[in-house]
């Protein structure tokens, strides 16, 4: 079943410059891992066409395994796909890379650091490559973790002595330091505590109203992607099944709540896990 | 244009920044790879020492001078060489440790910068490891270096670096296409090199089919004119049967080296391998 929410005729269709990214028909797969299934090629992503708007907040919803990672990791460049076309402020992901490169930033699940290294050194380094001189880093690297609630004595510890719910506050930190007008947010919050999640979903809302950040979220929370959200779009099984507004999402699933749409659309629950995922390389 | 360059250079440089701060920050295991190669280069220098009781052969001093310090450039040598070898080849399977790997391929940053960062940050590391390993061994053990024209042999060291850095690149590409098995093969390479470029004993000694094997080793010409110019004080100029082979192969190796990351980045990137675990 697919439910695709187009926009209204009356809002006209997005111009080009208003569009952050778009993805026309993009395809992923890869050869299953298990023993018997070696020649067998799954479709992490199965013809995937969507469009984010210029300071839009976009949410990805799906199971875990369901190809929203994946997707994320093709818009990052960290991925190729097998077919279909991305765009980015209409560079091309592959033929532009290293534009692409410029205007986006992630944050993974995973808080993706030198361990040994201080948060300030982390960000320091993490400024040069894209080009923010350390003194600028430093300066900026300050305020954003002293808003994320990281106390001025913590910033030269090292990121190991850090709990999880502090790295990834640092993660974030790290990818508004160097301004993206993207940022791929690759579910930020999991694992984390609520008040370290509340936090952290304040802070994203906060510096898409003061940046003119467009954001690109993908959750298995429903309810994060109902309070962060401007639209949803619900990926399964490597397809994406519905997007729109969540008053769009409930009125044309004729229910009342966002699990109960996803149900209705997916046929399972959120928490039940897709098992087709990337699989281990050699 | 000479603001591009200053750019990437400014870019280069941000890998140099980042693994002082880390070598800081490992400076117990720093310390531990500095005692291990002093141990390993006076051990060898004292079965120089001792050559006269294995061998039962009398042996006078300057003989005996002679071959401690023909050990000991091979050794500390190897040791510079094994170091940018090391260093360069781990670049994929260290970032993969520290989980960094996808933020630093996704940053935009052209691969030659970051490799470029990597060599020269492998080279001073190299360079204060061989360093410090020396002025121990001479607090320790008589070594004549009498004779050494240091110039001569930092020209080669120069010149061993660029056709190791080539060298590497290429070996780094394992790791990149195999997660678990990739950084394996990359030691076995080095530990090749090492058996065919003559660190410890001539080439000549060796069967002919790894003599053939040294032609190509560019350690083979690195560690010869070393010889030449710390044991026997040779002049640049009289080292250029060792320079230019030496050149030869680096010039040949790293755009060859450079070729196959670029390759293997974006295999990994088509088969979904660019990623912190396999």
């Amino acid at each position: 079943m697919a439910l695709v929410i187009e926009r209204t005729i009356d809002q006209g269709p997005p111009a080009a410059s208003d569009l952050a990214l778009v993805a026309k028909n993009v395809v992923k797969a890869f050869h299953a891992s298990g023993k018997d299934e070696k020649n067998k090629r799954i479709r992490a992503v199965d013809g995937i066409s969507l469009s984010v708007l210029r300071g839009e907040i976009y949410g990805l919803l799906g199971a875990n395994g369901s190809g929203k990672s994946t997707l994320i990791r093709l818009f990052s460049t960290l991925l190729e796909a097998d077919s279909g076309q991305v765009t980015i402020f209409g560079y091309d992901i592959r033929d532009d890379e290293m534009a692409v490169k410029r205007l986006i930033n992630r944050v993974s699940v995973e808080a993706s650091f030198f361990k040994k290294l201080s948060a300030m050194e982390n960000l320091v380094y993490a400024g040069r490559l894209y080009g923010v001189a350390p003194a600028q880093s430093r300066l900026r690297g300050t305020k954003i973790l002293e808003r994320l609630g990281i106390d001025a004595k913590r910033h030269d510890e090292p990121l190991e002595k850090l709990s999880r719910g502090m790295q990834q506050k640092v993660a974030i930190a790290r990818a508004f330091l160097t301004a993206p007008t993207l940022l791929l947010l690759d579910e930020p919050t999991t694992g984390l505590d609520i008040r370290s999640k509340r936090e952290v979903q304040a802070f994203v809302r906060e510096l898409r109203a003061e940046h003119d950040a467009t954001i690109l979220l993908t959750t298995h929370d429903l309810e994060e992607a109902e309070r962060l959200s401007d639209r949803i779009g619900i990926v399964d099984r490597g397809k994406l099944v519905a997007e729109g507004t969540v008053a769009e999402l409930l009125t044309n699933a004729n229910v009342s709540t966002l699990e109960e749409a996803f149900m209705g659309l997916t046929g399972h629950k959120l928490e039940d896990a897709d098992e087709r995922s990337e699989p281990h390389a050699p | 244009m000479i603001a591009r360059l200053s750019g990437q250079i400014g870019l280069a440089y941000a890998f140099v920044d980042r693994e002082v701060a880390l070598s800081k920050r490992y400076w117990a295991w720093e310390l531990v790879w500095i005692v291990y190669g002093i141990v390993t280069s006076l051990s060898v220098a004292l079965i120089g020492r001792a050559a006269p009781v294995i061998s039962g052969q009398v042996m006078d001093e300057a003989t005996l001078d002679r071959f401690v310090l023909y050990l000991l450039v091979g050794s500390i040598a190897w040791r510079f060489l094994g170091i940018v070898f090391e260093n360069v080849t781990e670049v994929i399977a260290w970032e993969r440790w520290e989980g960094t790997i996808e933020y630093t391929f996704m940053a935009p940053v052209h691969r030659i910068t970051h490799l470029l960062g990597m060599c020269v940050s492998s080279v001073i590391r190299a360079s204060v490891f061989s360093t410090i390993i020396l002025a121990t061994i001479l607090l320790f053990l008589h070594v004549d270096l009498s004779q050494a024209n240091a110039l001569s042999a930092l020209v080669l060291l120069a010149v061993g670096s660029l056709a190791f850095i080539g060298l590497s690149m290429g070996a780094a590409v394992f790791p990149m296409l195999w997660t678990e098995k990739g950084l394996q093969m990359a030691y076995i390479v080095q530990a090749v090199v090492l058996l065919v470029s003559g660190v410890y004993y001539p080439v000549d000694v060796l069967p002919g089919w790894m003599q053939a094997l040294a032609v190509i080793s560019p350690a083979t010409y690195v560690i010869h004119g070393l010889r030449a110019a710390l044991v026997d004080g040779a002049e640049i100029s009289a080292l250029w049967s060792d320079v230019w082979p030496a050149l030869l192969i680096g010039a040949i190796s790293i755009p060859l080296g450079l070729r196959a990351f670029l390759f293997a980045e974006r295999y990994a990137k088509r088969t979904g391998r660019l990623k912190r675990s396999g």
